[in-house]
């Protein structure tokens, strides 16, 4: 992490709908190896700052590069790039292990071998080669969220953007899930992490809050509490989005 | 006389046993919390409570009242609050509420004092469809929905799950209120730091309660030592820790790692030149009081050893 | 009564605040009946006809002449002999065939009647009934002519029409019975079973059945606004039928009526059969239209006769509420017939719909399982 390559640069990124400013020049940087928290309320504006970073969404206007590639002109190029994993959608129920897995690596255009080679290593590290022919709905929870982050990085991208990956997870399963996501920042993946569970956001290197379209807070959790004078990043956010509240 | 009575109940799907022999009880007035994970059991023990399922075994009383037998007379005196907000999105905030007060017989007007303090919140917006409120308002409204009959005992399958952190506070606040105007309240949640709002908890997992008593005295049952560990090399101190001789458990917790150690005598110097060995020099290390999230943990490999 | 009252308020304000649905929900009956009307009923212009001429005389080349210049007939061949009609029709070259008997002149004078059969290619019902009708509203205007110019005051010419390959002319007239069934069920089981879905889905009727609410009243709560709906429908939809396609209702409108509610318990039974067993939204949607309103189209004898399919989909068509429903319909709209020739289509209706709803009630659950 001691490396200053920026793999996010995002610079007065705008997005309007009609008459309403959703994402309202927002500027950032995000390097490589870091976990990067992206926090914010419903409706600050954070799904559609990410729909522009993954090339869903055009931007009004503003510049911004993801792994190199312009938003504007390269979104299939960033698509390649990126893996993504979300808490409501990530692996089909009905199919097996097995099957999620290559059903994904296909997707990325992965060979017949590699598939294979890749299935039995990521099989091998989470302890399921015996359960590789068992349906993903019979799993628990929180193994299928080890599982799904496995997959969403099975094509090496170098930026991985996780939605919500541990809401609802038990406290244990949860710290394996973090211990996954920290090996990959060692192993130089960018961690994009969105979410509005506050304690997810503690495990982030560096967090910022949007509140009403705006970055509103950017900095390590450490020092978030230390400038809020908070014991958490919950007390943070509140303080935030209620300052907000009073002004608007 | 405890408002809920469980004893032994167990609920199967199949051969998947969803909650296993519970037994716990719930005082009059009291903010009774369930905390645990997705899967852990909470939304089925729930809905037998509110008699929309049948337990295989065991027996539950609320009110005085068998939850198999006396449906009926439950059904007209239990507020209930779904996992997800229950409310008709295409009708507006006002018809939603007459609804809910029509079909059990009651009126707005009669029981406003009691959503007063919450629906005066979103009156303003009474003619707004309800898919259109945000979150936190929807959650106010189907509070508001889940009280307009004026319950005896208020059953919130997690109301907080999915709301921004401003709107889980004023949430908490609003059941405080409603705890002091007598009204029994069961709630589940998954948020670990909601656990010290409630007067009692009962930890669940896989279908078992870990511990129930109040948030402190579960908090004072972890009986080892907890190091509070920050260094910028995260990965690496867990990993070294990981393989430490006398480690008992190392977990990332926020920005440090939660490690607690097989010796009863360990101090932060003894730590702090084990890392450095591993490589890590920046680290800064405190001992600290356990939460209900380390209990949670500590409790839950217990019970996987017992297994 | 205040509850139920307010139960179906709250379900009158989902209905309206769909305004789309609402919209389809009344405007696709009417469309249906549009296209079906027009796509029978289509104007006479140049249809090709033949002729047998036996006669060759006076009279009936002046009738030949009337058809001809009248511009709705074209003539296509003066045909030798009857045998080749049916080659004529199977290759669609003409609509109609002309024979008129030998002798024709003579016969109209000296014994006052001579005949002429129109026989008429009723592969094709419609158009079948519409040129045979009118040729003979055209030999009957040429036949008072005659009459008002004549010597003899009443000679008579008789136009005997016979169809051919459908001579019972089956299907004309018959799409607006099949259409009132085929909406009633539509609308009662489809929607019924939609609506009730919606509420498992959306985890409403959680709340709704922790209330003092009996799941009966739910049920009928959710159901009797498209009962309304679905009369409305089939109102219009004969209204429009009688008004601008002049289909004949020839039987009692209380019985129709009676009739009609009868199907649409039977049909709103079934959706409620249907949303018990059903989840989501989706699946109630392909049981209602595959189980219910597929068969109810094929096997009910509104597009294809019931007779002429294999035995196995005939004894399976008995198990269509639609099919006898449909029998009943084109008794009273077409025949005039009232209940006494009814009675025994009736009672299978009714023993239909105590069946079903006794079923679906059953299955009705007061809790989540």
């Amino acid at each position: 992490m001691n490396n200053n390559k920026k793999v996010i640069e995002v610079t007065n990124l705008t997005r309007k709908f009609g008459k309403f400013t959703a994402v309202d020049s927002i500027s950032f940087d995000v390097y490589e190896g870091e976990i990067f928290g992206f926090l914010g309320a419903n409706g600050a504006g954070k799904t559609t700052a990410i729909k522009m970073l993954i090339g869903l969404l055009a931007p009004t206007s503003g510049k911004a590069t993801v792994a190199g590639c312009d938003v504007y002109k390269q979104s299939e190029q960033i698509k390649k790039s990126i893996g993504y994993m979300s808490q409501k959608f990530s692996l089909y129920e009905d199919l097996t292990i097995a099957e999620n897995i290559s059903f994904y690596a296909g997707i990325y255009g992965l060979t017949d071998g590699q598939i294979s080679e890749k299935t039995d290593l990521l099989l091998k590290k989470l302890n399921l080669e015996n359960s590789r022919n068992e349906l993903i709905k019979s799993l628990p929870l929180g193994w299928k969220q080890k599982l799904a982050f496995s997959v969403a990085i099975i094509h090496g991208p170098s930026i991985v953007f996780l939605d919500e990956p541990t809401g609802g997870v038990d406290p244990i399963t949860r710290r394996q899930f973090w211990n996954l996501i920290y090996e990959a920042a060692d192993n130089k993946k960018t961690i994009f992490v969105t979410t509005h569970y506050m304690d997810e956001a503690e495990y982030c290197d560096r967090v910022s809050i949007m509140v009403d379209g705006k970055i509103e807070a950017l900095d390590s959790p450490t020092n978030l509490k230390s400038k809020y004078d908070s014991y958490t990043m919950n007390d943070v956010f509140i303080q935030l989005a209620r300052k907000n509240q009073v002004q608007g | 006389m405890p408002v809920v009575e469980v004893r032994g109940l167990t609920k199967k799907y199949g051969k998947k046993t969803a909650i296993s022999s519970l037994s716990f009880d719930v005082n009059e007035g009291e903010i009774f919390g369930f905390i645990g994970p997705d899967g852990a059991g909470k939304t089925t023990l729930f809905r037998i409570l509110t008699t929309l399922l049948l337990p295989n075994e065991g027996k539950a009383n609320v009110l005085g009242k068998d939850v198999v037998k006396d449906y009926k007379y439950l059904r007209k005196h239990l507020g209930y609050m779904p996992g997800r907000f229950s409310l008709y999105m295409d009708l507006t905030v006002e018809e939603n509420l007459k609804f809910f007060a029509s079909i059990f017989g009651a009126t707005i007007e009669e029981n406003y004092y009691l959503i007063k303090d919450i629906y005066s919140q979103i009156e303003p917006f009474k003619n707004r469809r309800a898919g259109n409120l945000s979150g936190g308002m929807k959650q106010k409204l189907a509070l508001s929905c889940a009280l307009i009959h004026k319950p005896l005992l208020l059953v919130l399958d997690e109301p907080t799950t999915g709301v921004d952190a401003v709107s889980r506070k004023e949430f908490w606040e609003m059941l405080k209120r409603l705890k002091e105007q007598g009204i029994t309240i069961i709630v589940s949640t998954p948020y670990m730091d909601e656990a010290v709002l409630c007067d009692k908890i009962a930890l669940i997992q896989n279908g078992s309660i870990l511990d129930i008593d109040t948030p402190n005295d579960i908090v004072s049952k972890f009986k080892n030592k907890l190091f509070s560990i920050k260094t910028y090399n995260k990965y690496l101190a867990i990993k070294s820790l990981e393989s430490y001789e006398y480690k008992n458990s190392v977990y990332p917790f926020g920005d440090s790692i939660h490690y607690s150690d097989k010796r009863d005598n360990t101090d932060n110097d003894v730590l702090i030149q084990f890392l450095q060995l591993c490589g890590i020099n920046d680290c800064e290390v405190n001992v600290i009081d356990a939460g209900i999230e380390d209990v949670f943990m500590f409790l839950m490999k217990e019970k996987r050893h017992e297994q | 009564m205040r509850t139920f009252a307010n139960f179906i308020l709250k379900e009158i304000y989902h209905i309206t605040r769909d305004w789309r649905s609402l919209l389809v929900l009344i405007c696709i009956p009417v469309i249906q009946l549009f296209l079906f009307g027009y796509a029978i009923r289509t104007e006479l212009n140049e249809a090709e006809i033949g002729i047998i001429d036996r006669s060759k005389d006076y009279i009936t080349q002046e009738i030949t002449n009337k058809l001809i210049s009248s511009g709705y007939f074209k003539l296509n061949a003066y045909v030798e002999n009857e045998k080749q009609i049916e080659h004529l029709f199977k290759n669609g070259t003409v609509k109609e065939v002309i024979i008129f008997e030998p002798h024709f002149a003579t016969k109209l004078e000296k014994e006052g009647k001579a005949s002429v059969m129109l026989i008429a290619d009723a592969s094709n019902p419609n158009i079948a009934t519409l040129v045979t009708s009118y040729t003979s509203s055209i030999i009957r205007t040429y036949q008072l002519e005659l009459n008002s110019k004549s010597i003899k005051a009443n000679t008579i010419i008789i136009p005997e029409v016979k169809m051919l390959f459908n001579p019972e002319l089956k299907s004309v007239f018959m799409f607006v019975p099949g259409l009132i069934a085929l909406i009633l069920m539509l609308v009662s089981a489809l929607m019924t079973s939609i609506t009730i879905t919606r509420e498992k889905e959306m985890g409403s009727m959680e709340v709704l059945l922790v209330s003092p609410l009996k799941p009966q009243m739910i049920v009928i709560g959710k159901v009797v606004p498209y009962v309304v709906i679905s009369f409305f429908n089939s109102m219009t939809v004969l209204a429009l039928s009688i008004l601008i396609f002049r289909i004949p209702f020839e039987g009692s409108f209380l019985l129709f009526t009676l009739e009609s509610i009868l199907f649409i318990i039977t049909a709103l039974s079934l959706g409620i059969l249907i949303s018990t067993i059903a989840n989501s939204q989706l699946v109630a949607m392909i049981m209602s239209l595959g189980g219910l309103l597929m068969p109810s189209v094929l096997l009910s004898g509104f597009i294809y006769p019931v007779e002429n399919m294999p035995l196995i989909l005939q004894w399976l068509s008995y198990l269509i509420p639609a099919k006898w429903f449909l029998i009943i319909l084109k008794g009273i709209m077409l025949k005039g017939l009232g209940i006494e020739h009814l009675w025994k289509e009736t009672l299978i209706l009714m023993g239909m719909a105590i069946f079903f709803l006794a079923v679906s009630t059953r299955k009705l659950k007061i809790r989540l399982e």
